[in-house]
């Protein structure tokens, strides 16, 4: 017989790790089921494991690491009692409650786990250009993780993909290392925050490429270059770069739900107003999987939170 | 063969032992089993992930495998060597030369799936 649990967690950045930390002191004995080992997608710790500084989150006043405060949430969910498992969800089925999740092989006659009522906090993994030689390059010299591979390009002269916050945090973390980073955008005006596109803007070390598409990643057997496309002209260049960081966005990590619950056109998990809940009663979902909006590390926890005390509620109305 | 274990207090544990640019040669060449060395830092995410793998591993497949980390930080010479321009990754040497790379964290089931083949 599959264990039985009053809570399942599935994903474990701060928008699962909050929630494990509320619903372990609601006593609800919640399973977090946290992921697998992965440099780009839904792995243990979430997003902020490929991150450094993370200067925005309250209560740090000198900023913290990325890595660290995963760890602190972590140690902190465990404390009241939260058990994390290191696996990855196969496949859910939500079709009846309890809900049924599987941890390896997705065909196997039993779930593992049923669930009386189940969080969803897979969150979202970074895109990637999609470009010819990029996946062949990726770890010699194509990346998608600054922090971790910055310190292999001192003094080299390398590229940024993207507009938003992340490529930006990502250039200027890059000019500790690299004597030029240019940042190539495929429209003419940035995304990011007013304060961050400052930073970047008096930052001697960054460049801008505009109205730039990346097509093609060259190189043997690192990377020597890019073929980059004006989007105004259409006429096509090549670049001298010896590193590439893709920062264009994010998808969510919501393939598991598809079909079984109400996804916006985008993908990303529809809630209802103002709350956790899913187009699925006993489902609810938290941070980035369901937020194409903010997806901060802060509001991903206080979705956490909201999740578990949805949860409670729920299961509490389910026992009346 | 004896290793130095003793460590300046990094996540380390005894199943997995310490190489440096000094001993790097010294101790792949010399092993009677393949050896998987992990490249890493102390300000990597990924690394640290895979840390508790790496850990079950070696225990796992004691005797059959050697797992070691070299720190890129302190030993430029061997990472420069291998051209590892991405961490974590993961080289296996058999006889002292390199058969295997893995870069980027991965999961336990996809590790042993890639070194199983040369143990």
């Amino acid at each position: 017989m599959p264990e039985r649990r009053k809570v399942v967690i599935v994903g474990s950045g701060p928008a699962g790790l909050t929630a494990a930390i509320y619903a372990a002191r609601a006593q609800l004995e919640p399973l977090v089921i946290e992921g697998e080992p992965s440099s780009n997608s839904d792995q243990p710790g979430g997003q902020l494991m490929l991150t450094t500084e993370v200067e925005n989150y309250p209560g740090f006043v000198d900023g913290v690491m990325g890595p660290e405060l995963m760890g602190i949430m972590r140690a902190q969910a465990v404390r009241f009692g939260a058990e994390l498992r290191t696996a990855k969800v196969s496949r859910l089925e939500l079709s009846s409650q309890p809900f049924s999740a599987w941890i390896g092989d997705p065909d196997a006659d039993e779930p593992t786990v049923l669930a009386d009522s189940l969080i969803i906090a897979t969150g979202a993994r970074s895109l990637m250009l999609g470009c010819p030689n990029e996946e062949r390059l990726l770890g010699y010299g194509v990346s998608t993780c600054a922090t971790c591979d910055g310190f292999f390009f001192r003094e080299h002269e390398i590229g940024v993909v993207g507009g938003g916050d992340t490529a930006l945090e990502e250039a200027l973390f890059l000019t500790r290392f690299a004597t030029k980073v240019i940042v190539i955008h495929r429209r003419d005006e940035l995304r990011a925050s007013k304060f961050m596109q400052e930073r970047a803007f008096n930052n001697p070390k960054i460049e801008f490429l505009w109205n730039t598409v990346v097509v093609d990643v060259l190189g043997d057997t690192k990377v020597s270059g890019i073929r980059v496309e004006d989007t105004v002209t259409g006429e096509t260049s090549e670049l001298p770069i010896t590193g590439l960081f893709v920062a264009i966005g994010h998808e969510p990590n919501s393939s598991l739900l598809k079909g079984q619950l109400e996804l916006r056109e985008n993908g990303y998990v529809q809630t209802v107003g103002g709350t956790s809940k899913t187009s699925v009663d006993g489902v609810f979902a938290c941070g980035d999987v369901q937020d194409d909006s903010y997806r901060q590390a802060i509001t991903s926890a206080g979705s956490g939170c909201m999740a578990a005390i949805d949860a409670e509620r729920w299961l509490e109305e389910l026992g009346e | 063969m004896s290793l130095d274990l003793s460590d300046k207090g990094d996540i380390m544990s005894e199943k997995i032992a310490t190489l440096s640019d000094a001993t790097f040669d010294e101790h792949v060449k010399a092993s009677d089993v393949p050896v998987l060395v992990d490249f890493w830092a102390e300000w990597c995410g990924p690394c640290k992930m895979i840390t508790p793998v790496l850990e079950e591993i070696a225990e796992e497949q004691a005797g059959k495998i050697e797992i070691m980390k070299l720190n890129i930080d302190d030993n430029l010479e061997i990472t420069r060597r291998f051209d590892v321009m991405s961490i974590p990754t993961l080289i296996l040497f058999k006889d002292g030369e390199p058969v295997s790379r893995l870069i980027g964290a991965k999961p336990k089931g996809q590790l042993l799936e890639e070194i199983s083949p040369y143990l």
